[in-house]
């Protein structure tokens, strides 16, 4: 069922565009001027009614900070949606759920198509979980709606409200420096993230999330993405220090962090890197999919 | 025919080689070390090097080699600062230090509850020890020290069973600078951050290992 479905998506896409195949950037929506605070204040948990919608809020805030334990049959790897999201979906500039719930519905190129916030979270679930999404209808999704919705309370409908998404960096004039990265990576990342980017772990669950290999993000997830790992570590990293690392440190460690294997992006093209490459990776802001680094092709995915 | 004499020539010589390159880390821990100034853990730390809560002595029994090795070794050149420890950190060689942090690894400790972020925060300790104040860049304890405060690899130690009095006193010396030994400085800021009573309420909160979470 799934493969067909690929594979009809695949051949679609492939009619609807034959000339302009390369994927822009993720989302189509614009991310708000860099340094503007985030005014937006969700509400408090004190606030949340004693009813049902209030204990719908708290199954998808569960779901939200405990993905991997509650949902093993949703994610593929090792990550929660609290990874990525910092504070519970709440933090400005750490891609807030008030910030993406009152944006959508809205066009995707990545899809190609106008997406509910419910097919968007399926998006995470597929690249960014390397999972199974949930269906719209489930109570799953419903949870996690709820949780974004109740978050959003009072936020404007369809305003770009400052402190959404990853504020851009823009690439340094140097570029990036893989060498440099690795020394901004074992100074400051390593401590939680381990040496070789493998996380760290309780009993099974991890703590502190792998930043590659089979438990992170798919080749597929905006944040396989140099710029917007630079985006997310400038405004997030590391973990009660942001903005210390400047904007150089930031895209030469995320260049690091993004040149290293994790598994394949979920839409391969007939099992070919360099056509997925060029139908999905070529004009997605700055990877490295399907290219050579230092002589070895990036992209081959890990099981 | 090897005479017996012989034999236990070698063997006692065998014996006594391997007593000087391996220091016993129980001897350590319950006679002290060869410099009379190594004063035995237990004497403080308790029998069982579960701490003493009343006078804030930590818990020992169970942290991660590696950390104990690295806090020791801080004490000797004092970027962790303690009257008592310092000299007596000075006193154990390299070799007893590796030997006692192996044995105290090794003691058993109180199991910790297997709490998670999970729920959402009932009251606002509770909110600081799961999820932080972000508004102050303050993050959630258990997000680095792990669920219940369990510890993290070697870096991010217990909190959990940990007396409340000791994780007081060394929050407030990240405060005012006579503990500088946290890696990447992750804690001074942190310890910055947070008021008089924060911080006597979350070390309450895993002193009493962060028993009192519910299920959601």
């Amino acid at each position: 069922m799934k493969p067909l479905m690929f594979a009809a998506l695949a051949l679609a896409l492939g009619s609807a565009h034959a000339a302009p195949i390369a994927m822009e950037d993720q989302s189509q929506l614009k991310v708000p001027a860099a340094g503007s605070a985030s005014g937006f204040v969700p509400p408090a948990e004190s606030e949340l009614p004693d009813n049902a919608f209030g204990k719908m809020v708290r199954e998808g805030h569960a779901l939200f900070v405990d993905t991997k334990r509650l949902m093993p049959d949703k994610v593929g790897n090792g990550l929660n949606c609290s990874n990525c999201h910092l504070d519970q979906g709440r933090l400005g500039n750490s891609a807030p759920l008030w910030g993406a719930y009152p944006m959508y519905p809205a066009y995707r190129k990545k899809n190609d198509k106008v997406n509910t916030f419910a097919e968007r979270i399926q998006g995470c679930f597929q690249f960014s979980m390397n999972g199974t999404p949930p269906a719209a209808d489930s109570a799953q999704m419903t949870a996690l709606s709820v949780y974004a919705y109740w978050l959003a309370s009072k936020a404007p409908i369809g305003v770009e409200t400052p402190g959404r998404g990853y504020p851009e960096v823009a690439q340094p004039a140097q570029g990036y420096d893989f060498k440099r990265g690795e020394q901004v990576y074992q100074q400051q990342c390593a401590i939680c993230h381990g040496a070789e980017g493998q996380g760290q772990k309780v009993a099974q669950d991890y703590v502190m999330p792998p930043l590659w290999g089979k438990d992170s993000y798919n080749w597929g997830a905006g944040m396989h993405r140099i710029n917007t790992a630079a985006s997310f570590i400038k405004y997030n990293m590391p973990l009660g220090k942001p903005g210390s690392l400047s904007d150089q440190q930031a895209w030469d460690v995320a260049a690091f962090i993004n040149r290293h294997e994790r598994p394949q992006d979920p839409r391969l093209v007939e099992g070919s890197i360099e056509k997925t490459r060029v139908k999905y990776h070529a004009n997605d802001g700055v990877n490295l999919y399907g290219q050579k680094v230092e002589g070895v092709l990036i992209g081959k995915g890990v099981l | 025919m090897i005479p017996l004499d012989r034999i236990l020539m070698s063997s006692l010589l065998l014996f006594s080689v391997t007593a000087v390159n391996a220091a016993d880390g129980q001897k350590i821990f319950s006679q002290g070390g060869q410099n009379p100034a190594a004063m035995a853990c237990l004497g403080c730390h308790g029998v069982d090097g579960k701490g003493m809560a009343a006078a804030g002595f930590p818990r020992l029994a169970g942290l991660p080699a590696a950390y104990l090795s690295k806090q020791l070794h801080d004490f000797r050149s004092g970027s962790r600062k303690n009257p008592i420890m310092e000299p007596l950190a000075k006193a154990l060689s390299d070799e007893e230090i590796q030997a006692v942090t192996s044995t105290l690894a090794a003691m058993p400790s109180e199991p910790v509850a297997d709490t998670r972020r999970q729920q959402m925060a009932a009251d606002s300790t509770q909110k600081l020890a799961l999820y932080g104040d972000w508004s102050r860049q303050i993050p959630g304890c258990v997000q680095c020290h792990g669920p219940g405060g369990v510890g993290v690899g070697e870096h991010f130690p217990p909190l959990a069973h940990q007396p409340a009095a000791y994780l007081v006193a060394q929050l407030n010396a990240w405060r005012d600078g006579s503990r500088s030994n946290d890696p990447n400085q992750l804690m001074v800021g942190v310890a910055k951050a947070m008021n008089d009573e924060e911080i006597k309420a979350v070390a309450d909160y895993f002193a009493g290992a962060a028993s009192q979470e519910v299920k959601p």
